[in-house]
């Protein structure tokens, strides 16, 4: 069916349509066991919309629980983390993208490898090497082991980013005198803004949600992590079902933020690379 | 001095990633690896004894093993299939510019936002008939005679943390495709119009071909990732009813941390872990032979 016609539209329209249902209603479902009274959880359970609503459970939830902690840990490491493995990752995918050396193939091989065993099985290892550099039960802790667990996929984004700028561009000022490295800082890294911006996303994104080891590492509250927090409270309060979302509504809010913030970038980013392997 | 700088440039941006992933990753993997040779179960003094080949060829024997690996690519495959046809439909949708293109693209993309323990929570919950909708439309659908918790049906249990998958990671192949499809000069497809070529004929020719590195690229990676991934099946089934939703690494998560078996649990990862292989060399030898033949 040709584009421009009518018919089309409406289908498209239609098809769009439906997948907008399926992404938001769980999320519309959210929210709504959110603001439901108590009383009304049950008995109105799968109606649409409450007859009565409240904001009683965000309140509880700030008011009652060491939300604001674990949400303020949270911002923290996953924020650290997005801004580290970047940096690591862009600088290999920098020299992944721009030279050819001896171990690059074992060095890749590597980074594909770590993508495929259950990190179930490296728990406890690990737990043995950071035990006694005073890295578990400590956020800078969370934030090198997520570093190094998202350092290779973000490292192949990257590499696809930088694939697609043109080398001249770096040779010409390397002729003019500069270095690699600052022609790198001025020419290049501007120019991947926007996969960096996308990188950042993934990284932040897979950060916030990580639950296993946040959970594994940390047993001390005063650095849980949000996932780790709202898994204490299904424990705890295992009735109380619009504490629970009005804390998972909350926790979706940065995320959120963030998704909006650089979704522009993310598609804009990852056309220029066009993730190629 | 120019030419030796040169030399080591590239191990210098390499350098910290190589570093950090040996040191959080590949040591902690040869340690975990050295444990399935070892009896070693936690909170047991008396393990830690070498026993050889013993814990695979308890694998081979083990019912549940042989019922997990079944689970695992029942799970894993239809949630790819449908993650990634639904991904491609929806990126095909995106990638022709229509109004309201930016905040539509915003809103279904969002689900991979939500942390994955969440989506799972929200979905029992929608499968859950005391407070959620979904078991009285599937009975109006037809698909269920009475308004049952799809989670408690030891049949088709798995299809719940699979919808669940399907809907949190349909995002990521629109996104990665999304990019592909852009990033094809539409120069092409006018040079193909103009031949006669018609959109099916265009699809097949162009789009399909000029997506296939990234496809596979894709799918090799969500394959690997969702085989590995138990946070869905954990929260919302624990393995059950009846071990019905048991994928290996949500077994392996059970072994390890209720049994405390990490020997055993380390043998079946290691298992996992060579099966995954096999599979990622299946299909990039795959990629290559279809990169010859273009």
């Amino acid at each position: 069916m040709p584009p421009q016609h009518k018919l089309y539209w409406v289908f498209h329209y239609l098809l769009l349509a439906a997948f907008m249902a399926f992404a938001m209603f769980p999320l519309f479902w959210l929210l709504k066991v959110s603001i439901t009274p108590n009383d009304l959880l049950y008995s109105e359970g799968v109606r649409l919309w409450p007859s009565r609503i409240t904001f009683e459970h965000y309140a509880s939830v700030v008011k009652h629980t060491r939300f604001l902690l674990f949400f303020r840990n949270s911002l923290m490491v996953s924020s650290a983390t997005a801004v580290l493995a970047t940096l690591v990752a862009g600088a290999a995918g920098y020299g992944f993208s721009r030279f050819h050396f001896r171990g690059k193939f074992f060095i890749v091989g590597l980074m594909l490898i770590t993508q495929m065993f259950p990190l179930v099985m490296i728990v406890a290892p690990i737990f043995r090497l950071l035990s006694p550099l005073g890295l578990t039960n400590s956020l800078s802790g969370l934030v090198i082991v997520y570093t190094a667990f998202n350092v290779p996929f973000a490292s192949f984004l990257m590499q696809s980013f930088f694939d697609a700028i043109p080398p001249d561009l770096e040779e010409a000022a390397l002729i003019d005198g500069a270095n690699r490295f600052t022609a790198l800082c001025k020419i290049i890294v501007p120019l991947t803004l926007p996969g960096l911006a996308a990188t950042i996303g993934f990284v932040f994104t897979a950060a916030w949600s990580e639950l296993l080891f946040a959970l594994m590492l940390n047993s001390s509250a005063d650095v849980s992590t949000f996932p780790v927090g709202l898994l204490a409270f299904v424990s705890k309060f295992s009735v109380d079902f619009g504490q629970m979302m009005a804390a998972g509504v909350l926790a979706l809010v940065p995320v959120c933020g963030f998704f909006l913030f650089i979704q522009r970038y993310l598609v804009q980013g990852l056309t220029a690379g066009a993730v190629k392997g | 001095m120019a030419s030796s700088g040169r030399r080591i440039e590239p191990y210098l941006y390499t350098l910290p990633s190589v570093l950090l992933i040996a040191a959080i990753m590949l040591v902690p993997l040869v340690i975990g690896l050295s444990y399935a040779f070892r009896d070693i179960t936690l909170l047991d003094p008396m393990s830690g004894d070498f026993v050889g080949l013993d814990h695979f060829r308890e694998v081979y024997a083990d019912a549940s093993f042989w019922n997990a690996l079944k689970n695992t690519v029942t799970w894993t495959g239809a949630s790819v299939v449908l993650q990634f046809s639904l991904g491609l439909v929806l990126a095909l949708l995106l990638a022709r510019p229509f109004k309201g293109r930016a905040p539509v693209q915003l809103l279904v993309f969002l689900p991979w936002a939500v942390p994955s323990f969440l989506s799972a929570l929200n979905w029992a919950w929608l499968f859950n008939p005391v407070v959620g909708p979904l078991p009285y439309w599937f009975k109006a659908a037809g698909l269920m005679k009475t308004p049952d918790n799809l989670l408690s049906d030891p049949q088709h249990a798995l299809w719940g943390p699979i919808i669940a998958n399907v809907w949190w990671g349909i995002p990521f192949f629109a996104i990665t495709l999304l990019a592909a499809l852009q990033s094809i000069p539409k120069d092409i497809y006018e040079a193909a119009a103009i031949d006669g070529a018609g959109s099916i004929a265009r699809f097949r020719r162009i789009t399909l071909p000029l997506l296939a590195p990234t496809m596979v690229i894709a799918i090799l990676l969500r394959t690997v990732w969702i085989a590995n991934f138990a946070d869905l099946i954990f929260v919302m089934t624990r393995g059950g009813p009846a071990d019905s939703t048991q994928i290996l690494s949500s077994y392996i998560f059970t072994v390890a941390f209720q049994r405390l078996d990490f020997g055993y649990a380390s043998a079946l990862a290691a298992v996992l872990l060579a099966l995954l292989l096999l599979y990622a060399c299946a299909l990039v030898g795959l990629r290559q032979a279809l990169a010859a033949r273009n």
